[in-house]
């Protein structure tokens, strides 16, 4: 498998978006190849979360499209979010479900069944393999924000998941652990995946790799 | 980790149904209660009415069914619900699979949960009535081919109102007239049998409703169901 051949390509052109009557931004454009890197920064309210929700396809936008390999995103639908991990503000995770449980159902969500000792091993990277079994209503915050991001060591082929979105994918985490997923992050670049994320913290990622977009006050 | 397989649409639709399941099982109350509701209401009657057998019998149909459909409505608000808090439901619309699908298993998952115990207990409640065991059948069947009807209707009711303030009050607005056609043949079925006539008319328009709900119902919430997530 030649894993640097992949090139993928997302471009947004003259984007726009609404939240209300509100104009969060308008006539937006970029485009973002495979290995790369894009850091979105902005205040709060400028429309992070709105850009990433529209990237994978869960808002509209007002105006503009999202291409991806240059066809629209919205024609592409399932064929699209197949190729796409999200992982936002919600954790997604069923109170009433274990880790193992929760994270299984994602998997199979984006097309893929993986068994329990892989999930283990996932949660032993994240620090979080001992509540494996417990339900996760037990669970603290940083617990849930683990396991969610556990499926980022479980989806991390480019060749098969070529696209990341992660909506603040370091609030909740100790020092120890944001060094873990930004070098992880670094590692699947590296190997030809893609990467939206969003961020109060600068993140430490080589410049070459790393493209940054600033929202608001346009 | 790359030893994984991929996997079928209805190897997914499987999962989700389970998914449902196992959470249903671990909260029993939630479908227990409803399930008790069903029994508790339509024992009222027996109990208010008293001994006049013979009106029993004749409002059996109607009394067994309106309370049918009042305690599946009383679930509906609870089957996006979970799933819209946690932030699933963003996770089930861009899963790789179409979204119709996803509603159309949320929606039988809901009828396995609070329809299908209701067919089950309804025979022995209509005993209570002084149905007979040719009524019974019926009753059963008209029940067992009217709450998926309930379920897929009641569907798109929660879709529309979901993340709403008084949610549950405006699915019954929403969603009760639109039961009508199902409470008017169903009952009528087993009013017919009652009345020893042929119940085959009642049947019929039963499962036509059903079929008719089956292809617009899950598309109808598919399309709330993006609305409510943007």
């Amino acid at each position: 498998m030649a894993s640097t051949a992949l090139n993928n390509s997302l471009h947004v052109s003259n984007l726009a978006c609404i939240r209300g009557e509100r104009v969060l931004f308008k006539k937006f454009s970029f485009t973002l190849y495979s290995g790369k890197l894009l850091y979105v920064q902005g205040e709060n309210g400028s429309g992070k979360t709105t850009l990433l929700r529209t990237l994978c396809g869960l808002s509209m936008p007002a105006a503009g499209e999202v291409l991806w390999n240059q066809q629209n995103i919205k024609a592409l639908a399932e064929d699209y979010f197949g190729q796409v991990l999200y992982i936002g503000h919600l954790a997604s995770i069923k109170d009433d479900l274990s880790a193992v449980e929760n994270i299984q159902f994602s998997l199979s969500l984006s097309g893929y069944i993986v068994d329990r000792l892989q999930v283990i091993e996932a949660l032993d990277i994240l620090g979080v393999a001992r509540c494996a079994d417990f339900p996760s209503r037990v669970l603290s915050q940083g617990q849930k924000r683990r396991i969610a991001l556990a499926q980022l060591w479980l989806q991390d082929n480019p060749e098969r998941i070529p696209l990341w979105i992660l909506d603040e994918p370091f609030t909740a985490l100790d020092t120890n652990m944001i060094k873990k997923l930004e070098q992880h992050i670094d590692k699947y670049v590296k190997r030809g995946g893609m990467v939206i994320f969003t961020s109060h913290q600068t993140p430490s990622f080589e410049d070459g790799l790393m493209q940054d977009l600033l929202l608001g006050n346009a | 980790m790359n030893n994984r397989q991929k996997i079928s649409a209805l190897s997914m639709m499987f999962r989700i149904l389970k998914r449902d399941i196992t959470v249903a099982w671990r909260r029993r109350s939630d479908v227990m209660s409803v399930f008790f509701f069903f029994i508790i209401a339509a024992s009222l009657f027996p109990l208010g009415l008293g001994v006049d057998l013979k009106l029993l019998h004749s409002i059996a149909p109607s009394v067994l069914w309106v309370a049918a459909l009042l305690s599946c409505m009383l679930s509906l608000p609870r089957m996006f619900e979970t799933d819209h808090v946690d932030g699933t439901l963003e996770q089930l619309i861009i899963s790789n699979q179409p979204i119709l699908l996803v509603a159309m298993m949320k929606m039988l998952a809901h009828w396995v949960l609070s329809g299908l115990p209701l067919v089950l207990i309804a025979p022995l409640i209509g005993l209570q009535f002084n149905l007979n065991m040719e009524e019974l059948q019926m009753l059963a069947l008209s029940l067992l081919l009217g709450t998926p009807t309930l379920s897929l209707i009641g569907g798109i009711g929660a879709a529309l109102t979901l993340g709403l303030r008084g949610g549950g009050v405006l699915i019954a607005l929403l969603v009760l007239p639109l039961y009508i056609p199902v409470l008017v043949f169903g009952s009528g079925a087993v009013n017919a049998v009652t009345m020893g006539m042929s119940a085959s008319g009642g049947v019929a328009l039963l499962g036509a409703v059903l079929a008719l709900a089956l292809i617009f119902a899950p598309l109808t919430a598919s399309y709330a169901l993006k609305i409510s997530v943007e």
